[in-house]
């Protein structure tokens, strides 16, 4: 009998123990820190893998003038950031801290999923800012984010193999046209004239280049001349100056690789790239986009909220505004070529013309006059990828473009309900 | 004794208890079963009721769930991308089941032989069946890499061009049952070969000694005697194949152009990608109604060409 009561015993213990793990798993409490320190989570996707250094150093600027504040870094890489962000929010286990894109911004600040920054600090200073970014990230006229870094996508090409081929440079005019030439004459056994994703992301840009807009008065209007001839701008390199789908076969960074080792001529990519490429052994340098009827180029907007259940809001706020504004965290972006910061103070973004590589860096800088924004609803995530579904079979030949656009039309209207 | 309506045979096995004895027992058994009896309520009924509860909800996992009914099961009823998915999903099995069935059977008569290394070889084809399907998964689209995988490589060899696999929406699912199949060869293998191991020789012998040939001894008596065997592989391939999602997600994600996009891997979009938690719930439900009907039409069927001898 005394065996039986002991197995029990033990039996229960163990259930008992069980619930306990789970419980511990399930439900994360955040206890002050030894020594009356607060621990503020931060969720990053633009930190990994290339700044995690530079992202260090703002945080340790942070600490120092903040010595109550803890922040503990959490970095994931894009495609799978906002999978965990979202889940994260559901399970009740949201950062405090986190950042977000301008295309995903509307979504968590229209569910309520935001503090709002204007009244969190106390504070409300922000001459600092760009005045147009600072407005990016306002909602109902709230300040439920503030902008912390942005960047442009440009013209990367390889300088030796331009020359090698007998091809003159690209130009700040360069056209679709001379693009297009130029790819063919680069193309050759083993090197590929051009890379451009064809993706929802590249197609909306293409579109106001060729002077066409994504979508007006709730209804999509892409499906348009412009936009047949964007899409086949795109398309229409597939297989030709650049690589099928297959011949990539799903590799991770393919095209960064691709120019990384001297056989891509020329690679429509962001600013962000410019640190990885500092050791390559060929010389490169970039240009602002080619557009058709006018120039366009796409602007990537980042910023920093605090979560709506953050139990430090103070520090939260105090953490985004450094982390946004201050002056460590301009210089240490520009210092490492990261993205730019959005200070209206055009002296600190000079600093970034001083890096002798590329040379023509203000290129960047011109890239802003004319701008093409993505268009941004609420289910985002579907329109885009409904987009490049579309675009990605008329890429490998299975539709034509006039009947991928159609279909994209129809399902974007849908989703715009 | 309340227990009086028991049929007469299990109540002469078990011993009559009295009333005290018996709540003992009924206790004793209740905490034995409290280590599998917990976590099955922690992780798989309570779970279970929420993505009920979920499923009768629209939430995009951020904002508060808002209820909508039975709206969900509505729209996924009339759905194009339902249809799609389900259709991707039975293609998977009809190309999936007898592959895995013919492969598994085609080994263990092979090794129900006697020879050498036999052992080894059971084992070898084992071991897939006990790998993650994630290390599987991109094991098999690095060999069936367009660009430098082996096997084209191979087909390169005698003058062929290989397809694009898991990069042409024809021939995507074509290797997802390919590497499906590989990996579950062994455990069909292993259920068939004891299933004929349990075939009496006697009856082999009497049929050779009757002048059957080996195909009707396989047909006539192997095959029905393996029934209960088969039945089995077929059950839990069938309900396997319904729930196919770690090959699909690791190899394709779906793609392309949505030639995979099998149930799961929808019901896992929904909720992580497109923030739409309450369909995929409710798509969750619509596969679990369809495998338990597919399930209990085949355990009904059963009694026409199950022989449990």
């Amino acid at each position: 009998m005394a065996g039986s009561a002991r197995v029990a015993a033990a039996a229960l213990i163990t259930a008992l123990l069980a619930t306990a793990c789970s419980q511990g798993s399930a439900t994360r409490t955040e206890e002050p820190a030894a020594g009356g320190k607060v621990t503020l989570r931060y969720f990053t996707f633009s930190a990994a893998p290339d700044h995690v250094k530079d992202l260090d150093t703002i945080v340790a600027a942070f600490e120092k003038e903040n010595p109550t504040v803890d922040v503990q870094v959490e970095t994931a890489p894009y495609d799978q950031y906002f999978t965990k962000l979202q889940t994260s929010i559901a399970g009740q286990t949201a950062p405090d801290t986190f950042e977000l894109n301008y295309e995903n911004f509307v979504t968590y600040a229209g569910a309520g999923s935001l503090l709002d920054l204007g009244t969190a600090g106390g504070d409300t200073d922000t001459s600092g800012y760009a005045p147009e970014s600072l407005n990016a990230f306002k909602h109902e006229g709230k300040q439920f984010a503030l902008p912390a870094s942005f960047s442009t996508v440009v013209l990367l090409y390889n300088k030796d193999l331009f020359e090698k081929a007998g091809v003159p440079l690209p130009t700040a005019d360069w056209t679709w046209e001379d693009e297009k030439a130029a790819a063919e004459k680069l193309t050759a056994k083993g090197v590929f004239g051009d890379f451009q994703p064809v993706t929802f992301f590249e197609f909306y840009k293409a579109l106001k280049q060729a002077g066409g807009e994504f979508m007006g008065g709730g209804k999509s209007t892409f499906n348009s001349p412009e936009g047949v001839k964007a899409a086949k701008w795109l398309v229409d390199k597939v297989g030709k100056t650049m690589p099928t789908e297959a011949e990539i076969g799903g590799t991770a960074d393919y095209d960064t690789n691709l120019f990384k080792s001297g056989k891509l001529a020329m690679w429509h990519n962001g600013i962000w790239q410019f640190a990885g490429l500092k050791d390559v052994p060929f010389q490169w340098d970039v240009v602002v986009e080619p557009g058709d009827t006018q120039k366009a180029s796409a602007v990537f907007h980042n910023s920093v909220a605090a979560s709506a259940t953050t139990k430090h809001p103070r520090e939260a706020y105090a953490w985004a505004k450094f982390l946004s504004g201050s002056n460590v965290a301009a210089t240490t972006r520009i210092a490492s070529s990261w993205e730019l910061p959005p200070v209206s103070d055009q002296s600190v973004l000079a600093g970034y013309l001083k890096d002798p590589v590329p040379a023509n860096r203000q290129a960047v800088f011109d890239s802003l006059k004319s701008i093409a924004l993505p268009p941004v609803i609420a289910r985002q995530q579907e329109m885009q990828d409904a987009v490049t579904q579309e675009l990605t079979e008329a890429a490998a030949g299975r539709k034509s473009v006039e009947e991928a656009l159609t279909e994209a039309a129809s399902k974007v209207d849908a989703l715009l309900g | 004794m309340t227990l009086t309506e028991a049929p007469p045979q299990t109540a002469a096995k078990q011993p009559v208890r009295p009333p005290r004895k018996r709540l003992r027992y009924a206790l004793t058994v209740a905490v034995f079963l409290l280590p599998s009896a917990v976590p099955l309520l922690l992780f798989t009924l309570i779970p279970m009721a929420g993505s009920l509860w979920t499923s009768l909800h629209e939430w995009n996992l951020i904002t508060p769930m808002k209820w909508v009914g039975l709206d969900n099961y509505a729209y996924l009823l009339g759905s194009e991308e339902t249809r799609a998915a389900f259709g991707h999903t039975l293609y998977f099995i009809a190309g999936y089941l007898p592959l895995v069935y013919a492969g598994g059977l085609g080994l263990a008569m092979l090794l129900n032989r006697a020879m050498k290394g036999r052992d080894i070889f059971r084992a070898i084809y084992f071991l897939p069946v006990v790998t993650s399907w994630v290390v599987v998964a991109l094991l098999w689209k690095w060999l069936l890499n367009p660009a430098s995988g082996i096997v084209n490589w191979a087909i390169g060899l005698v003058g062929l061009q290989g397809p694009g696999w898991w990069t042409d929406p024809d021939w995507a699912m074509p290797s997802i049952i390919l590497a499906s199949a590989w990996k579950d060869l062994g455990f069909v293998m292993i259920i068939l070969l004891a299933g004929l191991q349990a075939i009496p020789k006697e009856y082999i012998e009497a049929a050779r000694v009757d002048g059957a040939n080996a195909w009707q001894r396989f047909r006539r008596i192997t095959l029905p005697l393996l029934s209960p065997s088969t039945f089995f592989v077929v059950v839990i391939s069938l309900i396997n194949g319904f729930q196919v999602f770690d090959q699909v997600h690791v190899m394709t994600g779906g793609g392309p152009a949505g030639a995979t996009q099998v149930v799961v891997e929808q019901v896992y979009n929904l909720t992580f990608k497109y923030g739409r938690a309450g369909e995929a719930s409710a798509l969750s439900w619509l596969l679990f109604a369809v495998v338990l009907v597919v399930t209990l039409v085949q355990v009904r069927g059963q009694r026409r060409w199950v022989n449990y001898g």
